[in-house]
């Protein structure tokens, strides 16, 4: 039997909250009837409500509270249905969980993890949909992770939840539903990207949902006899541009898909920044970043089929990075704002 | 209470005193360099409260933490370090004086932006609560902190886990420059805000440091034996200017006849003088505690003075945790 994205995030916590008696869980939502997209199933009645409980709608106290017990006895997981609510809880990030360790001289640490949902599509409109890794990934202190595939949302997860400091874990909500056969174990990958496929053609560097959306038209490039390096960042901080720099001086082509970001001071033009800066690395070609444009998101469908990177616009780089036409059309028959067929909103 | 208890509360005053008189007067060496928010006149609070609380309490405090380290049993020489930036200081000379520790007696830290170390106050008494530990969380505050939303979260969270948390909340007034009065509506009174949200509310006076640290004992064990949210309101005053070593009466914020007011009632005065009137202590005994005190003070003081500077390349690697 497959097992999802989401599902990945179940086991990964059941087996963390089984494993560290200490460990606690809550959000707005953990035992709700949705149980959290499905990921919180069955924690409560296994772990007990002192451990896994659902907390007033106050964000910014919440995280606080959490940095409180993670400084006592109790690591966290903390979690929010969408990303953009926990813009509340900014003083208690920035001002406390990223600078506790450093600022009182190591003497203390905050072992939380932060699990922040993505939305897209189904009109997740302007304060919805915002995936802002590129904040977090800015202030010292803090860890990023995003993984991709179930074993990687699994993996790492645990790896967030063991690591005595703050980590911000960000799912895209179109994650959830992915699949793979079966979950492959490994440990300690938090500044660990990942190389999904060999080429010579050139290198691709994705994270999140950009990295599904690189697998979905991945056949169709080799049967068009295009082969590519395709980095799977999978952790934004610490960011590993190991992989992508020997990857570079194989093929000399960039491209970075940060699609599920505006352009200015995106990962992507992070990446492209420090591989500019490296003498060792010799691009034959431009490199080339897709991001979504420098305008919030709508809500309309109307409009988010033209706001949204779609296949297209990411083969048209390509022709670009390649300098040759390449004949692939996508017969899509799902709408550019659902995940897959079965979705019928509403988040 | 025992003659003791009486010199306690006394000779921890007056130590806060000294220590804040003995950074006012050094300031102007500029060797302290961050920002530094004395507590001189409000030393009854933290002394009363300080001592009323036990080893393993936990406190956490706010930008004007001194007096609260101090009275938790923080030393006064890693005070004194971290105000000069050295790596003895008790946050290694990284947080200066808004970023105090004392881990070893349950300060588990202070911190600058207001109302932010309240809900990691409260975050600590759920642990407590949870982990079946018999203590509280002591959650220094100011008047401005009923000002910030998160005052209200937290205060709500504490009401419905019921949690081992007293605020102390310092309302000395002043947001900076700025009085209550142009910041919240006339005739409101603090305590009766926490009361509204669920806790147990209650206002005390300061005059007495005897009297209060009586008030918060009972309190504190209440709250130990039986776990809800209270909160105690007591009007303070401080006598130097919001940050710096100075007086700013010149600034025209307030008055010198306010402050006159407030020095007449100084709770030091009340206390020292009480110790003789009730024949505690005689004059030269108090003036002996009061000699060793400053003796002492100024020595821990003095130690700082030859200590090595510290290398940034060293604190980098303390971003994270390893």
């Amino acid at each position: 039997m497959n097992i999802s994205y989401g599902q990945a995030i179940n086991q990964a916590l059941t087996e963390e909250m089984r494993r560290n008696k200490k460990l606690i869980c809550f959000g707005l939502g953990v035992n709700d009837s949705l149980k959290f997209f499905g990921t919180t199933k069955g924690l409560e009645k296994k772990f007990g409500s002192q451990r896994v409980f659902e907390t007033p709608t106050s964000e910014n106290a919440m995280t606080g509270i959490g940095i409180g017990m993670s400084l006592y006895k109790n690591p966290c997981v903390m979690m929010h249905q969408r990303l953009d609510f926990f813009l509340l809880a900014m003083d208690q990030l920035v001002n406390s969980a990223a600078k506790w360790h450093y600022m009182f001289g190591g003497q203390k640490s905050i072992p939380i993890t932060i699990r922040l949902i993505v939305g897209k599509g189904w009109g997740q409109g302007p304060t919805h949909s915002q995936s802002l890794q590129s904040w977090f990934a800015h202030i010292p202190g803090l860890k990023v992770v995003m993984p991709s595939l179930p074993s990687d949302a699994y993996n790492l997860l645990k790896d967030s939840i063991r690591d005595p400091n703050p980590v911000i874990f960000i799912e895209h909500r179109w994650l959830h539903g992915s699949e793979e056969k079966k979950i492959t174990k490994e440990k300690n990958k938090i500044g660990h990207s990942k190389l999904l496929s060999i080429g010579k053609d050139f290198t691709v560097v994705t994270y999140s949902l950009s990295t599904l959306e690189m697998l979905t038209i991945k056949k169709a490039l080799n049967k068009q006899n295009i082969f590519f390096d395709h980095v799977d960042l999978r952790t934004i901080k610490p960011l590993d541009m190991k992989i992508i720099k020997r990857s570079l001086n194989k093929t000399q082509k960039l491209l970075v898909l940060d699609t599920i970001s505006h352009p200015i001071c995106s990962i992507g033009s992070e990446i492209i920044s420090q591989v500019s800066q490296d003498k060792s690395i010799k691009l034959s070609k431009q490199p080339l970043l897709i991001t979504l444009p420098d305008v919030p998101s709508p809500t309309g469908t109307f409009y988010t089929k033209d706001f949204y990177v779609s296949k297209k616009n990411i083969l048209n780089k390509i022709e670009l990075l390649l300098n040759r036409k390449i004949n692939i059309h996508f017969n899509d028959n799902i709408k550019h704002d659902v995940p897959n067929l079965n979705f019928k909103g509403p988040f | 209470m025992n003659k003791e208890i009486y010199k306690k509360i006394y000779g921890l005053q007056k130590k806060i005193r000294y220590v804040e008189e003995k950074i006012s007067s050094n300031y102007k060496d500029y060797l302290m360099r961050c920002p530094t928010h004395l507590s001189i006149g409000q030393e009854s609070v933290a002394s009363a409260s300080g001592l009323a609380l036990n080893n393993k309490d936990i406190a956490i405090s706010y930008h004007r933490s001194h007096a609260h380290y101090l009275a938790k049993g923080g030393s006064a020489k890693k005070l004194f370090a971290e105000l000069h930036g050295y790596e003895e200081g008790c946050s290694k000379g990284i947080g200066g004086s808004m970023h105090l520790i004392d881990l070893k007696n349950n300060f588990y830290g202070s911190t600058a932006i207001v109302s932010n170390s309240i809900p990691v106050g409260v975050g600590l008494a759920y642990s407590l609560k949870i982990n079946k530990q018999k203590n509280l969380v002591c959650i220094y505050i100011g008047d401005a902190a009923l000002e910030e939303g998160v005052f209200y979260e937290s205060l709500n969270f504490c009401v419905i886990k019921k949690l081992p948390v007293v605020f102390v909340c310092e309302n000395n007034f002043y947001s900076v420059y700025t009085h209550i009065k142009d910041r919240q509506p006339q005739g409101r009174k603090l305590f009766k805000l926490a009361e509204a949200i669920g806790a147990k509310s209650n206002k005390f006076n300061q005059d007495n440091p005897y009297k209060l640290y009586l008030k918060f004992k009972n309190i504190f064990h209440k709250v130990r034996k039986n776990p809800f949210p209270h909160f105690i309101e007591i009007e303070t005053y401080r006598y130097l200017e919001h940050c710096g070593p100075n007086d700013d009466t010149h600034l025209g914020y307030r008055s010198e006849i306010e402050l006159k007011n407030w020095k007449k009632k100084d709770p030091l005065i009340y206390s020292r003088d009480f110790l003789m009137k009730k024949n505690l202590f005689n004059k030269s005994k108090v003036d002996l505690i009061d000699k060793k005190i400053k003796n002492s003070v100024d020595i821990e003081f003095n130690s700082i003075k030859n200590l090595k500077k510290p290398n940034f390349k060293k604190i980098k690697e303390l971003v994270y945790k390893k």
